[in-house]
């Protein structure tokens, strides 16, 4: 709604929604950020960033899981759960909680993603004390009352029905069952009809028990707080969870690609996506594959697919590459919209631009410029508020990168040739993607 | 959708001016630290230095006083197709060289459009500001145009005006509410144009939008980061204080809203909905338009009745009544002229958006006849007051906040004592505000409805 507030961009790069991934590869090597390891008597530990230029405090932390752990039959559990730590815990009901809440001026939030449930609280730092009271509640006494239950469930499930006919979230369901399969991760966030019905106050206080432990906790605090007094607080929030999560095993998987879905929606643009494999993390060519991917379509205005789809023939407003890493699969997604008389000829283009790089790799100077932009690119990136420092200290334990991966980073990058990336590049996308269109049938279209 | 999702959106269109003030209870080492400084070039470049030394990096932003509300009649959507073209080449340096200049030193940079104004920005390692100064200074007058570059970058915006309201039903609709509600003044156009406009746009209309506005003495420098002001001052002169200043453009004086009478509705019922939603509108003053106290009193007001989870709509429809799956105020006071009030909600599950309606109605009438408690006035300046301090975690958001208040007529000072003015809002005041402005027979509606339910 805010109409006045939304002003048009020069470009968008697409994908937003999964740039949060990204951060990981993205944190400061220029920065003078100094990340202190603090471990508390109880055992918990969490990286600080002590900064008292504003007075605030930032907290954020992960339990790894996520909606991939909801159980069958009850999907939807994670991302429900999620909307009810202030709706109530220890002696305090809904209203009570959010009243006090409000009274100290904390913001308190939680998310579910695939693979993680998400806490965070931004306070002043005089109010914090009263604050933690409160998360510390929230962690360890949820109430889970049925009132508030049955509100957010039919919050949820009116956002379910929003979609019902929206042609672009149905494609995106459809796309998500064909590449993940039976996968946990083809399964929509926020559940379905069924499952969200099924689920009641005994299924999230179990399932709260069996994420909220310590052994698969990550903790990140930035601001106004010393390492001595964030000791005591981390025991305070975190020390009486207990030791070990109930995790259920979860495979991994890799893309079902080489296959082309379609959905037909007569408007005049087509939406277009590409899935190529992926690259773990820990794999040699990790980092050649970053670079590939930032000069076939990442994050600037000088990419390839940027270069050939819009610059050159002003095909697309937005279009672009992204690497993305979850905790049991990995990609490399490439998308666009275009007018639908043209999407078949956008395809082809798209389709040129990948197989001139897996055929003959990036130039010297392309990867030289990537490079530069990578390892310049994270203290932009990573370090424009508190929060953005926090979110990429958490990712990092996540991804189970230590302290030392920024000072690492730049050389890890500067090592790469063009013979790696060359090599990477055929790796990954000289296989057949699977491909998700939406828009007026194509043969139809180009005939108009 | 998440369940918390309308949560989200509470604090920040309400305390948007205020945002980055420094309040009185911040100590003082931090407001010296803050200190914020403004002065213009001689050929009246206004300058203002925002210091955050946190990171050694700095955002960098021009912005012209000039939107889609300036456009000559006919050119709808010249104001962004421009901006656009201002990532083409210049005289000095060939398209795309600014770009990887800023790539290649890990830097981002855009550019946006708005009713009131256009702004580019690029955040870059501090080291370099000089550098983007001189790139952007550049183009501030040497921009070359050819209608081979028009052609290709005019089928951009086709695509993107594609990709961001006909693609969206309810993208449709707000515009033709906004050219619903604004009778006369320019903010019924959309900021992107009217598609039949956008395709016509050719080289000579983009000359002399560019001639007409893109000059020193019609630019704001605000520049955010780990800077100093004197330095500042040293490279914006030898770098756009060489620019000679353009002719004094005339003030910016548009055509406003005749006295509105009627109650007016859009309808739209489109197959793409399942769920269906409405928001009302009202034209309001704005910061630049208001009496004294009066946009500040806007600004709590929309607060109070749809800030957040705390607000007497949410309260009321969301956990109350159990009728609406989301709701809420806000009220959009950054505008050179009179702006837009907006109360919106869609029913949850079986509830009707009739039900829905009355009593987002019946909480405007209490408010408009009872009057707001004092308690519940002094919550919502305590959140706009943190908000202020939660702001200056942001370089980008001071900078915005600048620039933005003093595009649309705002000054430095109007911002420092933004908290001052917020602190001295009456409960009075605030009820006299919604009686007098968010009249229900004088107002503009839009309803989003699903295709198979029919109309109204």
């Amino acid at each position: 709604m805010q109409k006045f507030f939304t002003p048009l961009h020069h470009a968008t790069i697409p994908f937003l929604a999964m740039l949060a991934l990204l951060l990981v590869f993205a944190l400061p090597a220029r920065s003078d950020v100094n990340i202190q390891e603090v471990h508390s008597e109880k055992g918990i530990t969490a990286w600080l960033v002590e900064d008292y230029t504003v007075p605030i405090v930032t907290l954020r932390f992960a339990f790894e899981g996520g909606s991939s752990q909801d159980p069958d039959g009850r999907e939807g559990l994670a991302n429900l759960m999620s909307g009810l730590f202030d709706e109530g815990a220890g002696d305090l009901d809904s209203d009570a909680f959010q009243e006090k809440l409000d009274d100290v001026g904390a913001e308190m939030r939680f998310s579910s993603s695939r693979d993680a449930i998400y806490g965070s609280m931004r306070v002043l730092a005089e109010d914090r004390p009263a604050a933690f009271d409160l998360l510390r509640l929230a962690l360890l006494q949820p109430r889970f009352d049925q009132q508030p239950i049955d509100r957010i469930r039919n919050q949820i499930l009116t956002g379910i029905d929003a979609a019902e006919r929206d042609p672009n979230a149905q494609a995106r369901k459809q796309w998500m069952r064909a590449i993940y399969g039976e996968h946990p991760y083809a399964r929509p966030d926020e559940g379905k009809r069924q499952s969200l019905a099924a689920i009641a106050p005994d299924d999230l206080r179990a399932f709260r028990k069996s994420q909220f432990a310590r052994s698969g906790l990550h903790v990140a605090v930035v601001g106004a707080i010393d390492a001595e007094t964030l000791k005591a607080d981390l025991d305070h929030l975190f020390g009486d969870l207990p030791e070990g999560q109930d995790l259920k095993p979860v495979e991994r998987v890799d893309l079902r690609l080489g296959q082309e879905i379609a959905v037909t929606y007569d408007r005049p643009q087509t939406s277009i996506q590409m899935a190529f494999p992926g690259i773990e993390r820990s794999d040699p060519d990790f980092y050649a594959a970053m670079l590939m991917n930032e000069i076939l379509g990442g994050g600037t205005f000088t990419s390839r697919l940027f270069a050939e789809v819009r610059e050159k023939r002003g095909l697309a407003y937005s279009v672009g590459s992204i690497l993305s890493n979850r905790r049991y699969s990995s990609s490399l997604g490439i998308s666009t919209a275009t007018r639908s008389d043209r999407a078949s000829e956008t395809i082809r283009i798209i389709r040129d631009v990948v197989r001139q790089m897996a055929d003959d790799g990036p130039t010297a100077a392309e990867l030289e410029a990537a490079k530069k932009y990578l390892i310049g690119a994270y203290a932009i990136n990573n370090l424009n508020s508190s929060g953005a420092v926090a979110s990429t200290m958490v990712e990092l334990q996540l991804a189970g990168l230590g302290r030392d991966y920024i000072s690492r980073r730049p050389a890890l990058l500067g090592a790469v040739t063009v013979d790696d990336v060359t090599r990477v590049a055929r790796r990954l996308l000289a296989t057949e993607p699977a491909i998700l269109l939406v828009g007026p049938d194509m043969k139809k279209a180009d005939g108009q | 959708m998440t369940p918390t999702g309308n949560r989200l959106c509470a604090m920040f269109l309400g305390v948007w001016l205020g945002l980055g003030v420094i309040p009185a209870a911040a100590d003082t080492q931090v407001a010296a630290e803050t200190k914020i400084s403004s002065f213009t070039l001689g050929n009246g470049m206004e300058v203002v230095v925002i210091p955050d030394h946190r990171a050694p990096i700095a955002t960098h932003m021009v912005w012209y006083k000039v939107g889609s509300a300036d456009e000559p009649p006919g050119k709808s959507g010249i104001a962004h197709f421009f901006e656009h073209l201002m990532f083409k080449g210049t005289t000095n340096h060939a398209a795309g060289e600014f770009d990887r200049a800023v790539a290649e030193i890990g830097g981002n940079n855009n550019a946006f459009t708005s009713y009131d104004y256009t702004a580019y920005f690029e955040t870059v390692p501090a080291d370099a500001l000089e550098r983007m100064m001189s790139f952007e200074a550049d183009r501030m007058r040497n921009l070359v145009l050819s209608d081979e570059v028009i052609a290709t970058e005019r089928d951009v915006v086709l695509e993107e005006r594609r990709s961001r309201i006909d693609n969206d039903p309810g993208a449709l609709l707000d515009e033709e509410v906004n050219a619903t509600l604004w009778q006369n003044q320019p903010y019924r156009i959309p900021v992107i144009g009217w598609m039949q406009e956008m395709e016509l746009l050719n080289r000579t209309d983009a000359q002399a939008f560019y001639d007409r506005y893109y000059t020193p003495n019609n630019a704001v420098l605000v520049v955010a980061g780990d800077v100093e002001a004197d330095a500042v001052k040293t490279m914006a002169e030898r770098t756009y204080g060489r620019i000679a200043p353009g002719p004094d453009l005339p003030p910016r004086e548009r055509p406003v809203e005749p006295e509105q009478n009627t109650r007016r509705t859009v309808t739209l019922a489109d197959e793409r909905v399942s769920v269906p939603s409405f928001s009302m509108q009202w034209v309001a003053p704005s910061y630049n338009t208001a009496q004294p106290g009066e946009a500040e009193t806007m600004d709590l007001l929309a607060e109070i009745l749809g800030g957040g989870v705390r607000s007497r709509l949410y309260q009321e429809l969301v956990v109350r009544k159990h009728i609406a799956v989301s709701t809420g105020a806000s009220y959009s006071g950054t505008m050179l002229d009179d702006t837009s009030f907006t109360v919106y909600g869609a029913p949850v599950g079986q509830a009707s958006l009739e039900e829905v309606e009355k009593a987002i109605a019946a909480e405007i009438a209490r408010i408009a006849d009872e009057g707001v408690s004092t308690d519940e006035l002094e919550k919502a300046k305590k959140r706009f007051v943190r908000a202020t301090i939660f702001a200056r975690d942001r370089q980008s958001a001071m900078a915005n906040i600048f620039g933005s208040t003093l595009a649309t007529g705002g000054s430095v000072r109007d911002i420092q004592e933004w908290p001052d003015r917020i602190a001295k809002v009456t409960p009075k005041q605030v009820k006299t505000a919604a009686a007098r402005y968010l009249v229900p027979s004088r107002s503009t509606t839009g309803y989003l409805l699903p295709l198979a339910k029919g109309g109204n």
